[in-house]
């Protein structure tokens, strides 16, 4: 977010409407109305003094109207843009003309009334549609009392009350008398899988992030009594299994019920609910939260309108499984939850898809607009030591409590400050210009900058330095307000105390700051893609379609891998052998990789036995699509399994469904699933194993309605729009047996008999059955990832698929800078998901390739080959792999950093038995000089 | 009311400014393009910005 706000690249339009939007790709016009916000951005530093004076109360949204908050303010101190905004609903000089005491509080004079709407068409080359989703109504809240009683909360609202930003800072508590709730229960499928508010769909997130609240609760409080309860628990998604095991495993209750209502009881709330027995239960609640659903944006019809694209029955984007990214216009994509309801990784993972293929579009138009900022020849340092500090007031947040010009003139006696002042607002545009004036003026060589935090204002600051023409590593921030005045607003003399300590450590760490080069490292322009089914393919032609050149590797002899048989892979096919950029190598397998981000250098072998073929090749990045193959477990849920012409798995079912006539369709099959999955074999849940059996169920019942199909399984997780599919299977008569893993169903072929046995729940008896065929959800294993993971030295879960850097942000890139994964080597998904994945993956990977050059930042370790003893620890320690063996002039090992891929995480200083590893801006003289700074206080104080 | 008018080619439109739209837009931005993040609201970050940890890191989620 702060990303966004800061690139020169981006222009942030917020508070503004689209009002139209014509056009096709390459040219779209679109109309933007933009509201007054009644405040100038430039000039507003952000220091709340507005908010404090403002004398109307109105409900504060972004805490969901938990708490009051006044017409003049920001909705959180990390917003981006960071500029407080005057609600034109409840300010009193907007609705009465009255008041303005803001006006003349605001000590920067940003405030102005005059603001009128402002009018403005932008002319691009291709639009994103991410407007987000929707809430559910009112109406269907009211269904569980909500708005009757203060309790019963919504799921966004519990997440506020937990926040330590939100209405009771953190703790939470009963709306109704402030008590902490012991008794929490949780209801799923708010305005889900509910027909009766339109809501066909499963929300697809709900089930993970009541889970989520539920540990975060019981964090707040250990003895909190926490239940949820569920139709099926929908934790398909990568590791979700295993986050709803830790939840089971610190005691939080899952029941399988339907809530019939909830009603004030005493203080409490009574829950009433009918379990599959038949049985209707009485609990009381202090607390109950609403696992409410997404819904689609309110205005979705307007922009569809306004666009000329498709809505689907439910209001959200229409798509199709193979183009999931595209509208139905030309030019227009579609990421996020208007594209049906996903969880943020998801999210993330379609956005940077999108933008590939916005790229793609318009790639004559690449870097036509792009602004690169340039700056001044960095100049000399000289021998002197030359700090200049600046003191903050943060209007009064520092200043109320903290001495600041006591602390300035502290800072002016310190050995090598030439120059120290205070400012009102350091960080705003005039201060920028004064700091440049400042640094020529007095030839400063340091500066130590003493206000807020450096997460939020560093980067402004080092900017400035380089508009100086300092190197912006010359900089040293210290934070006096969010770790001093905030925190010891009680205690101002400590507090100045503090931060004269706080200053004297950084001016100490500042005499020994060096500038530290920027450098870069060139790339070459092409790609590598391992794999070529359904998601390596559409990889590399994505990036063919973004200009660049691309190797693809298959194993096999032919493309196409698990969706060889598609029509849309045998479409790809035909376009990967078409495209110059693409070189396709088939029966081969990569041998050997070396190098870094941009510049790796791989051995692929192609062909069998003698007529093996070595070809090198040398590429800037690699996407990993290996794929992943069907799992035949041995055993299942306890049954050794004898695969045959009647017990079968789900995709030989689907083989025998699609031949011709009526008897292909089994008469009476019984099918199990998480057959091998979830613990009972395999760990993980396979994500597409319950879609695909409903989709065969229903086939069966086409061919023949007559047919018996019962399905035994742990949960249905049908997710998102597939949820269709599971209420129509019911509908046509297909049966629905839930089982447990501690009454598993049993099953056996005897002499071309079958016998299926198991507990049904409802009828509260044994079934024992003799269906014609057994056919199993057998889920899938990732193909062999070992290999792969050892030369491309990238992770891999305990699952075996290939970990990303980051599960929810970075979602295709791998730990090692420019190897990105996709598809089913990632972990088990579904043929449109697969493909979002590879369009993210090829978006991800012509990054480094458009740029030409990789940037490091100048933090990054350094190796002193001299006391360098080459004993590898650094090696095996780091996590990125920055750190290789190169051998000396006397041919002794001795590490060195591959700056390109170092993070500057430090692990490898921190471990060096010689210290021969510093860190840029983090050396052993410059850390050790802080602490004895620090310490010199300390006897200053003992001897005083 | 003035109407000004933004005319550069190689640009891109992201409508939204949520964590897809933020997403988005910073991903054009490093495929070389300009970007306008229309956002209807006073600040972007959207539902993402009013959680609290974020499974499985338990990250902020600013």
């Amino acid at each position: 977010m702060v990303e966004a706000g800061r690139s020169p690249n981006i222009e942030i339009l917020t508070n503004a409407d689209l009002i139209s939007l014509k056009g096709k790709p390459g040219s779209f016009k679109a109309d933007i109305v933009q509201r007054p916000r009644y405040i100038n951005a430039d000039d507003c530093t952000a220091c709340g003094l507005c908010t404090t004076y403002c004398p109307r109360h109105q409900e504060d949204d972004y805490n969901e109207g938990l708490n009051i908050t006044r017409p003049i303010h920001i909705d959180y101190p990390q917003a981006v843009p960071a500029t407080y905004y005057i609600d034109p609903r409840s300010c009193l000089h907007l609705t009465h003309d009255t008041c303005q005491i803001c006006v003349p509080v605001c000590q920067s004079k940003a405030i102005d009334f005059s603001q009128q709407p402002e009018e403005m068409t932008l002319e691009v080359g291709a639009v994103i549609m991410s407007p987000g989703f929707g809430r559910i109504s009112e109406e269907t809240l009211a269904k569980y009392s909500y708005g009757k009683h203060p309790d019963v909360v919504t799921s966004i609202e519990f997440e506020r009350l937990l926040n330590p930003s939100g209405p009771f800072a953190g703790e939470v508590r009963c709306l109704s008398d402030n008590r902490h709730p012991h008794k929490i229960a949780f209801i799923q499928c708010v305005g889900s899988r509910d027909i009766g508010c339109n809501n066909g769909y499963c929300s697809s997130v709900c089930c993970m992030y009541a889970i989520k609240e539920a540990m975060v609760a019981k964090e707040h409080n250990p003895e909190a009594d926490i239940t949820v309860y569920y139709m099926d628990i929908r934790t398909q998604g990568k590791d979700f299994d295993a986050a709803q095991k830790r939840a089971l495993d610190k005691g939080i209750k899952f029941v399988r019920a339907k809530v019939a209502d909830i009603m004030p009881w005493g203080d409490h709330l009574r829950l009433t609910y009918s379990t599959l027995d038949g049985k209707h239960n009485f609990k009381p609640f202090d607390m109950v939260v609403l696992s409410v659903g997404l819904e689609s944006p309110p205005d979705a019809q307007k922009l569809a309108d306004m666009g000329g694209f498709k809505l689907n029955k439910y209001d959200f984007c229409a798509t199709d499984t193979f183009t999931p990214l595209a509208t139905s216009k030309d030019g227009i994509l579609v990421a996020g939850a208007f594209n049906g309801p996903m969880d943020i990784p998801e999210s993330v993972t379609q956005s940077s898809g999108a933008a590939g293929i916005a790229a793609g579009l318009i790639k004559k138009q690449r870097g036509k607009s792009l602004i690169h900022k340039t700056y001044p020849d960095e100049k000399e340092m000289g021998d002197d030591v030359r700090i200049g500090v600046f003191v903050c007031h943060c209007g009064i947040n520092i200043s109320s409590v903290v001495d600041v010009p006591k602390v300035s003139d502290y800072a002016g006696d310190m050995d090598g400050v030439v120059y120290y002042t205070e400012s009102l607002y350091s960080c705003s545009q005039d201060a920028q210009e004064v700091l440049k004036d400042k640094i020529k003026e007095h030839n400063l060589n340091r500066v130590v900058i003493a206000a807020c935090s450096p997460r939020t204002h560093e980067p402004l600051f080092q900017e400035t330095l380089k508009d100086a023409g300092l190197n912006r590593s010359l900089f040293e921030m210290v934070n006096i307000r969010d770790q001093c005045s905030w925190v010891h607003a009680n205690e101002p003399d400590a507090a100045t105390d503090k931060s004269k300590d706080l200053v004297r450590m950084a001016v100490a760490k500042a005499r020994h700051i060096q500038p530290l080069p920027e450098q870069t490292v060139p790339v070459t322009k092409s790609g590598l893609v391992v794999g070529g089914g359904i998601g390596g393919l559409t990889a590399a032609l994505n990036l063919a379609d973004q200009g660049f050149n691309c190797a693809l590797v298959e194993k096999q002899d032919t493309l196409g891998g698990n969706y060889k048989k598609l029509d849309h892979t045998k479409e790809l096919i035909a376009q990967v052998k078409k495209n110059k950029l693409v070189t396709v190598y088939t029966n081969s397998e990569l041998q050997q990789t070396s190098g870094f981000v941009g510049n790796f250098s791989s051995i692929i072998s192609s062909g069998k036995g003698a007529k093996v073929k070595e070809t090198t090749l040398d590429h800037g990045v690699i996407i990993i699509a290996t794929g992943a193959n069907e799992h035949r477990p041995e055993t299942v849920l306890g049954n050794t399994v004898k695969y045959s012409q009647n017990i079968v798995t789900q995709s030989e079912l689907a083989l025998q469904l699609e031949g011709k006539g009526k008897s292909r369709a089994p008469k009476s099959v019984v099918m199990i699933q998480c057959a091998g999955s979830r613990g009972d074999d395999l760990n993980y849940c396979s994500k597409t194993c319950c879609t695909t059996a409903v989709e065969n169920a229903l086939t069966i019942k086409k061919i023949n309605p007559d047919s018996q199909v019962i399905m035994l399984y742990r949960d249905i997780r049908t997710y998102g729009y597939a949820e269709d599919l599971y209420q129509e299977a019911r509908q046509k008569g297909v049966l629905f047996i839930p089982y447990e893993m501690d009454n598993k169903p049993s099953f056996a072929e005897k002499g071309g008999k079958i016998t299926v046995s198991f507990f049904d729940p409802i009828l509260q008896d044994d079934i024992t059955m003799n269906p014609q065929m057994v056919a199993l959800s057998v889920g899938m294993v990732p193909e062999e990832t070992d290999t792969l993971s050892k030369l491309l030295k990238v992770p891999v879960t305990a699952d075996k698929f290939f970990l990303e850097a980051h599960v929810k942000l970075r979602p295709v890139e791998l730990p090692v800078a420019g190897v990105y994964v996709c598809g089913l080597a990632h972990s088990p998904k579904p043929v449109n998901e697969i493909i979002v994945q590879a369009q993210a993956a090829s978006a991800k990977a012509a990054m480094p390739l458009v740029k030409g050059y990789v940037t490091v930042d100048p933090i990054v370790s350094n190796v002193d080959k001299g006391t360098c003893i080459g004993c590898r620890l650094c090696t095996s320690l780091c996590p990125y792999q920055a750190i290789q063996m190169v051998k000396d002039e006397n041919n002794k090992p001795k590490a060195e950093t591959i700056v390109a891929s170092c993070k500057a995480c430090g692990i490898c200083a921190s471990h060096c038995p010689t210290f021969a590893i510093s860190m840029g801006g983090f050396t052993n003289e410059q850390i050790n000089s802080q602490i004895e700074a620090f310490g010199s206080g300390i006897k200053e104080k003992e001897a005083a | 009311m003035a109407k000004a008018k933004k005319s550069r080619e190689g640009t891109v439109m992201v409508l939204g400014g949520g964590i897809a739209g933020v997403q988005a837009a910073l991903d054009l931005t490093d495929l070389g393009y300009y970007v306008y993040l229309v956002e209807k609201s006073p600040a972007i970050g959207g539902v993402m910005a009013q959680l609290d940890k974020t499974f499985p890191t338990n990250d902020c989620s600013l």
